[in-house]
């Protein structure tokens, strides 16, 4: 009897046996990608710091930002980016005290996730269409 | 005696601890428009020379507003790599260390980023 009660008891959840959820891999999301953005920061400061010392050191800059890994750096620190900013618009309005229902919290988390990936498309698409105009 | 001071201060019993959490908000409500400003900079100008890259910076406008976008983005970049620390750093020796190598980094970007811009604007 005890043993039958034992076994129908809820076991406490453990960070190893933890079922994922949207919600929660949305939160490490945030994290991650805002600590990338300090890679991103770096990246924009010898962008800006070579502009200012002269073309040599521009050139440098504009051929790395244009090999394969440059720009693999750069789509990330988009994605990351707009990811960020998407999922800081979602603090935002928990911040008001609004969109906690189950429903809500559900339908920002798939607007941020699809709203991100949609925008970094579309700027890296405009993005190509202007190099491939120029 | 209280008095309506404190509700005018915003600060409850403590008398501090939310200006971290309001000034993490404050940056990142400037930091939509500033970034938005940002992505469409560089995306306008993909395969553009450096004499027109360069221009483009110097103009009073986009100057401030890359400031802006500096200044802003080095407080939040500061505020949150700081909490990412405090919660998964656990030993208090590499918690200071890696705290203090974190506002050299933001302060050391900022003052780069800045001091480049000035430069740009007051030409050489």
């Amino acid at each position: 009897m005890s043993n039958e009660l034992e076994a129908g008891r809820p076991l406490s959840p453990h960070l190893q046996i933890y079922r994922p959820m949207l919600t929660m891999m949305m939160s490490i999301a945030h994290r991650i990608s805002g600590a990338s953005l300090a890679v991103g920061f770096a990246l924009l400061t010898w962008w800006l710091v070579a502009i200012s010392m002269g073309p040599e050191a521009y050139a440098c800059v504009a051929a790395f930002f244009g090999s394969l890994i440059g720009r693999a750096l750069l789509l990330l620190f988009t994605w990351a980016l707009i990811h960020h900013m998407l999922g800081g618009i979602r603090h935002l309005i928990w911040d008001t005290g609004a969109g906690f229902s189950r429903t809500s919290i559900e339908v920002l988390a798939w607007a941020t996730i699809t709203g991100s990936i949609v925008l970094t498309i579309l700027v890296w698409v405009v993005g190509y269409g202007i190099m491939g105009v120029s | 005696m209280a008095t309506p001071l404190k509700r005018v201060r915003g600060l409850g019993a403590a008398h501090g601890g939310t200006e971290t959490f309001w000034r993490q908000r404050v940056t990142a409500i400037a930091n939509i428009p500033l970034v938005i400003f940002l992505i469409l900079s560089i995306v306008c100008h993909i395969g553009a020379s450096y004499a027109e890259v360069k221009a483009y910076l110097a103009q009073p406008i986009v100057a401030v507003l890359m400031l802006a976008l500096i200044i802003s983005s080095a407080i939040h970049m500061r505020i949150g790599l700081k909490e990412i620390i405090d919660d998964y750093v656990h030993s208090e020796g590499c918690k200071i260390v890696a705290i203090i190598a974190t506002t050299f980094f933001a302060g050391a970007v900022a003052i780069a980023s800045t001091l480049s811009i000035l430069k740009i604007v007051l030409g050489s």
